[in-house]
């Protein structure tokens, strides 16, 4: 991103910034592209083969979204990067995903804690960007709706079954919670650009969603005999392009072989 | 051993109080066969424990299920969803159907003979053996 973007003043009325709809469109691509990445991470890893598949497809759903979500970003910019210029050769400080979305995999049971957590929220999300005024914006959103539905419901079903599960299987999906919890409150960060957008029906103000998103995750917490972790810590920056250390690793592996053969087509 | 050595298939057998290193690289004959756990990690053998299911897919409306394959599953509400992405990726259907496989009856190969054969010279059962009279409507 150009560090000489405009400044987020909101404008009531005014058709907004393409660059500021761009930004908007790349944190939410991102999300999508970095979890596609980390659950992709399973196949061939997870615990049982009809597993690799169920999670190989949330994969791909993801990454669909951040495809479109990525081409759309690229066509509001000038320079009209491409959704792989943007995937693939931006460095670390340019990507805007919440941080939540790149942290290590962990185990099955810290797996299906973030995509719970995440899934829901992009479902809450995606269900309001249908009305964005923002017609592409409002199109990706309609068709990624019913995705994350699914995945949600993935998540639902593994962490009521684990956390009311064996004595083991309960202790990991709690402990799962436990240390994700204090990338959750990122998700619900609004800033000016997010709240200028939502002041004209563009985008969706992330602290509006907290509420829904968390009360559906007590719901399943409570169902699976799991308690909501209680944290003071918060990890925040990454819609500043600000990550965390894991996140250099899972770029290398991602951008390693376009970046060794610019251009290389199947 | 090398480096590169620790990332080939290893395993370590005790023979007397010397301990050897052998690994596939040198083909079967270089496996270990005695001293070897045979049966599964306790991990491998809790997932085999799922139960196998039978899924049956309605591809449209008006049309009936069909047997399309089996999967692994924990339970019914994980074999549907399991169905779901393993049958109906490429929109093969509109309803799904499991069940477990322990609960399907099949006849038996031995049976055949008994079973199925003699059918084989009943041409009158099937409904063009019969010519229709002159005359009749509505048939």
């Amino acid at each position: 991103m150009s560090p000489t973007a405009p400044a987020h003043v909101p404008e009531s009325g005014a058709t907004p910034a393409r660059a500021d709809v761009s930004r908007y469109a790349l944190r939410l691509g991102d999300d999508a592209l970095i979890s596609a990445q980390r659950m992709g991470e399973w196949i061939a890893a997870a615990p049982q083969l009809e597993e690799d598949v169920a999670l190989g497809n949330i994969a791909l759903d993801l990454l669909g979204q951040a495809r479109a979500l990525l081409s759309y970003a690229g066509q509001l910019e000038e320079q009209g990067q491409d959704e792989d210029d943007l995937a693939y050769f931006r460095d670390e400080r340019d990507f805007l995903n919440a941080q939540i979305f790149e942290l290590g995999n962990g185990d099955f049971g810290f797996t299906m804690a973030r995509l719970l957590v995440t899934a829901t929220y992009q479902h809450a999300l995606y269900d309001r960007l249908q009305r964005s005024a923002d017609e592409p914006l409002a199109a990706i959103a309609g068709k990624a709706v019913k995705e994350v539905d699914y995945h949600r419901d993935h998540a639902t079903q593994w962490t009521l079954r684990l956390g009311d599960g064996t004595d083991e299987s309960h202790r990991r999906m709690q402990q799962g919670f436990d240390d994700l919890w204090p990338y959750v409150s990122e998700l619900f960060e609004s800033d000016d650009l997010a709240t200028g957008l939502a002041s004209r029906g563009v985008a969706v103000d992330p602290s509006s969603l907290e509420e829904q998103v968390l009360g559906y995750v007590d719901e399943v917490l409570a169902e699976a005999t799991l308690a909501r972790p209680e944290t003071v810590l918060r990890h925040t920056g990454g819609r500043r392009g600000i990550h965390s250390e894991q996140f250099g690793y899972l770029l290398a592996e991602m951008q390693h072989l376009a970046r060794s053969h610019p251009g290389a087509r199947w | 051993m090398t480096e590169r050595d620790d990332r080939v298939l290893t395993s370590e057998v005790v023979t007397g109080t010397t301990p050897r290193q052998l690994n596939a690289e040198g083909g079967h004959g270089a496996v270990p066969m005695e001293g070897v756990p045979a049966e599964q990690s306790p991990l491998r053998a809790a997932a085999r424990d799922w139960p196998l299911w039978e899924v049956f897919v309605r591809a449209k409306r008006g049309l009936s299920h069909v047997h399309v394959g089996s999967l692994h599953a924990p339970d019914a509400t994980m074999a549907v969803r399991n169905a779901r992405d393993l049958y109906t990726r490429r929109q093969e259907g509109v309803s799904i159907w499991v069940m477990p496989a322990e609960h399907i009856t099949a006849s038996s190969p031995d049976e055949k003979d008994a079973f199925f054969d003699p059918a084989a010279d009943k041409i009158y059962r099937h409904p063009t053996f019969y010519s229709v009279p002159d005359g009749v409507e509505h048939l």
